[in-house]
């Protein structure tokens, strides 16, 4: 599946859906693929804080787990409750469904770092399998 | 263990799993498919219909000789001198000191030919100690690792697959643990009815350069390519061991709950016999439990397990159970805390998670009709 042109991408393989001052956070197709089945998402509550590029959470496969960062600095306000019961939402629609946070964003300048699709493609391509 | 600066070795299936779009890892020194699809999905088709898996990383060396049972006697905590030709046991490999080397698997092919299945962790290690110890005995080793493929088909509809292929006379003669030799397609195989996944089926041998068109029939036959991703969940439903996870040589098999491979009353001289008389006697002091989480989160091996705040034991395997949909786990506890119903708490990297005794183990196929 193809990154998503308007979306941000980290290094890390977290995207991120800017709309005004609102942010929505979930990981890239790429990343759940190699993740393999996921069956366990644990999400921090709402009203917690994020900073860019640290951890805010963690997702398990059925082999491995992964720590999850964010790309945005702000506080959580919304998370994606249908998660809980079906963790494989996010194999299976990793940009839409598989959704994890909305955040109200803190630090708007921080999002120039964020990589674009292009760039995040270039990134995969440079990253060994 | 792998040496990292060794070069990663393939199966002769290696070019049928990128055919088929595997993601490949390393795995004991080989390149091996760890998924196709999804794990879950291989894991259902296992549970539920049929699937294989390419175990050929696993060692083989076949062991001839007018003394080759005495010899696998020597090495095995199980009385290999109980089998007769065509059948199979399960067995621990141990140290002087009773610690375990590996887990084995030993066939008789007639009485002077046996097959002695080892973990592909382990197969340089137990090539040299089998070598070392062969001395004395009228047994050599044939290595056959490299030289035939192996492949594990597995689930309830596995016999009825081989029936078309390999002919229901040889199929069906083999009762569990019972093995036997072959053809097919011109080509001598070898068929045990014994697996991994707790699932009924068999394991074949056939030569490395007719591995891959037998992959290739059974999965035109519908068989379902599944991957370590999904054997290690169906072992761990199964609460089969895996060596280096759940024992290693600083285990010994009483505390694994291999009690019933090690045989002390034939008398017979074996390696490590002096030592599990006497740790037979003593008792253990931890013991192999099952746990199934009472909560969200995952189990994985190396976490610690907690009882009344002090630290119990470890998690040795730990995962996701997709038949029971949550998470379980073996690991070592004193035995007093590995009574079923008891209740433990595991640090999930910082979190703790609340699990219960179990029997062993998780997932028992239901009986045939």
């Amino acid at each position: 599946m193809p990154n998503p042109g308007d979306l941000k991408y980290t290094r890390e393989h977290e995207w991120v859906r800017i709309e005004g001052d609102t942010g929505t956070i979930g990981i890239t197709d790429y990343a759940q693929d190699q993740l393999g089945d996921i069956v366990y998402v644990d999400l921090p509550a709402v009203g917690a804080a994020l900073t860019y590029l640290e951890k805010f959470g963690e997702i398990e496969s059925v082999k491995a787990v992964s720590e999850l960062y964010s790309p945005v600095t702000g506080e959580v306000i919304e998370t994606n409750a249908a998660l809980a019961d079906n963790p494989q939402l996010v194999n299976d629609a990793a940009f839409g469904e598989g959704w994890m946070l909305r955040v109200r964003l803190t630090n708007a300048g921080e999002l120039d770092q964020l990589l674009s699709a292009e760039q995040y493609d270039d990134f995969l391509v440079s990253e060994p399998a | 263990m792998t040496h990292p600066s060794e070069p990663l070795l393939r199966t002769c299936l290696y070019e049928e799993h990128v055919r088929l779009g595997a993601k490949i890892v390393p795995f004991a020194g080989y390149e091996m498919p760890v998924r196709y699809s999804g794990d879950i999905e291989e894991h259902k088709a296992v549970r539920q219909r049929v699937g294989m898996f390419d175990v050929s990383h696993m060692g083989r060396y076949e062991v001839q000789g007018t003394d080759a049972v005495r010899f696998l006697r020597y090495i095995c905590t199980w009385d290999m001198t109980r089998l007769a030709p065509g059948e199979g046991h399960y067995a621990a490999a141990c140290r002087e000191d009773g610690g375990i080397l590996d887990d084995v698997y030993v066939f008789a092919l007639t009485p002077e030919r046996y097959l002695i299945v080892v973990n592909a962790s382990n197969a340089p290690k137990m090539k040299a100690w089998l070598q070392k110890h062969m001395g004395g005995f009228d047994a050599r080793l044939i290595d056959r690792h490299a030289s035939t493929a192996m492949i594990a088909v597995q689930g309830p509809e596995a016999l009825l697959v081989l029936d078309g292929l390999l002919g229901a006379a040889l199929v069906r003669s083999l009762r569990p643990r019972r093995c036997g030799e072959t053809e097919w397609r011109g080509q001598p195989v070898f068929a045990s009815r014994t697996g991994y996944t707790g699932e009924d089926g068999l394991e074949l041998v056939i030569a490395a350069d007719a591995g891959p068109e037998l992959w290739r029939a059974l999965l035109d036959a519908g068989v379902t390519p599944s991957g370590l991703g999904a054997r290690d969940t169906l072992r761990l439903e199964s609460a089969l061991l895996l060596y280096g996870n759940d024992m290693d040589e600083e285990t010994n098999p009483f505390e694994v709950g291999l009690d019933w491979v090690v045989t002390l009353a034939d008398g017979a001289d074996f390696i490590g016999r002096d030592a599990l008389l006497r740790l037979k006697e003593a008792g253990t002091a931890r013991e192999l439990a099952c746990f199934k989480a009472e909560d969200r989160g995952i189990m994985r091996g190396h976490c610690d397990i907690f009882h009344s705040g002090q630290r119990a034991g470890t998690i040795t395997s730990g995962g996701y159970s997709p038949t029971l949909g949550g998470s379980i786990g073996m690991g070592l506890v004193p035995p007093a805390l590995a009574a079923e119903g008891t209740e433990l708490t595991v640090d999930v990297r910082g979190k703790p998670l609340p699990v219960r005794v179990v029997p062993r183990p998780f997932y028992k196929r239901p009986k045939k009709e």
